[in-house]
């Protein structure tokens, strides 16, 4: 009789662990996808800035993904970007300043059906590069523009 | 409280979202001239979209995204009349947001 209820009691404290981790591992991914990136934001390079929010800094320049961003910004407190891409299965997009102290300005999550597009204002502390990375079928792929900001907004 | 303007148009099967969020967009980065004091940051940190209660977009944003801020965003599979929602949430717990119909 006790022998019985040994093994039941092993195998049921077995069963629960089980449960448990099954249980945590299905609520860990769920809970990273929902979670904000932080770590990205608070990354104070590009590489950083790139993996926190997309899973990887390995990416590579590609003429598919499209950057508009001016030239010369009177103020760097206000600058209009705009990305796009001729890529399909786009599933997320950041936008990067890389002279800002973080350098992540924007980080998106596009479902399926979203267009490859997005089109937003970010802040530029100086002159320097804006990178869009665009992550499609699991790869990064970028495009830079360098964006002059004029600091006292008298377009000099 | 409205602090979300949305206007969304359908055509050719495209949707085009174009939102306006009224918020200080604080970085916490600045200090304030008169003390030397940092100014606490005070920013949006995300940003969702639904059509028809379905999400199609979801945003992260910290303080490099400009005051006022505005988000343009492209979808297909939605038609004249439906509706979308826009909600954005701050770092200090502050959140709002708003639906309209596509045009």
């Amino acid at each position: 009789m006790n022998l019985i209820r040994r093994k039941f009691v092993k195998s049921t404290a077995f069963l629960s662990v089980g449960a448990t981790l099954v249980g945590s591992g299905l609520l860990i991914p769920r809970r990273a996808l929902a979670a904000y990136a932080k770590d990205a934001f608070a990354a104070r390079d590009v590489e950083g800035a790139i993996s926190g929010s997309l899973g990887s800094s390995n990416y590579s320049a590609s003429d598919a993904v499209k950057l508009k961003a001016p030239d010369i910004a009177e103020n760097g407190a206000v600058v209009p970007v705009t990305v796009s891409s001729s890529m399909g299965n786009v599933d997320a997009i950041s936008i990067v300043a890389t002279s800002n102290p973080g350098p992540l300005t924007s980080t998106y999550q596009l479902s399926s059906a979203c267009e490859p597009f997005i089109s937003t204002r970010i802040k530029m502390a100086k002159t320097g590069d804006v990178i869009a990375v665009v992550k499609a079928d699991g790869k990064l792929y970028s495009a830079t523009k360098e964006v002059k900001v004029t600091i006292g907004g008298c377009g000099g | 409280m409205a602090t979300i303007k949305i206007r969304a148009k359908a055509k050719d099967g495209v949707t085009t979202v174009k939102a306006l969020i009224s918020h200080p967009m604080e970085s916490g980065q600045r200090k304030d001239s008169k003390t030397g004091k940092l100014i606490p940051g005070h920013y949006v940190t995300e940003v969702t979209a639904e059509h028809n209660g379905n999400q199609v977009m979801s945003a992260n944003w910290a303080g490099g995204i400009s005051k006022n801020p505005y988000l343009s965003f492209k979808f297909t599979g939605a038609a004249p009349g439906d509706s979308i929602k826009i909600s954005w949430v701050d770092n200090m717990g502050k959140n709002d947001s708003a639906e309209a119909k596509i045009k």
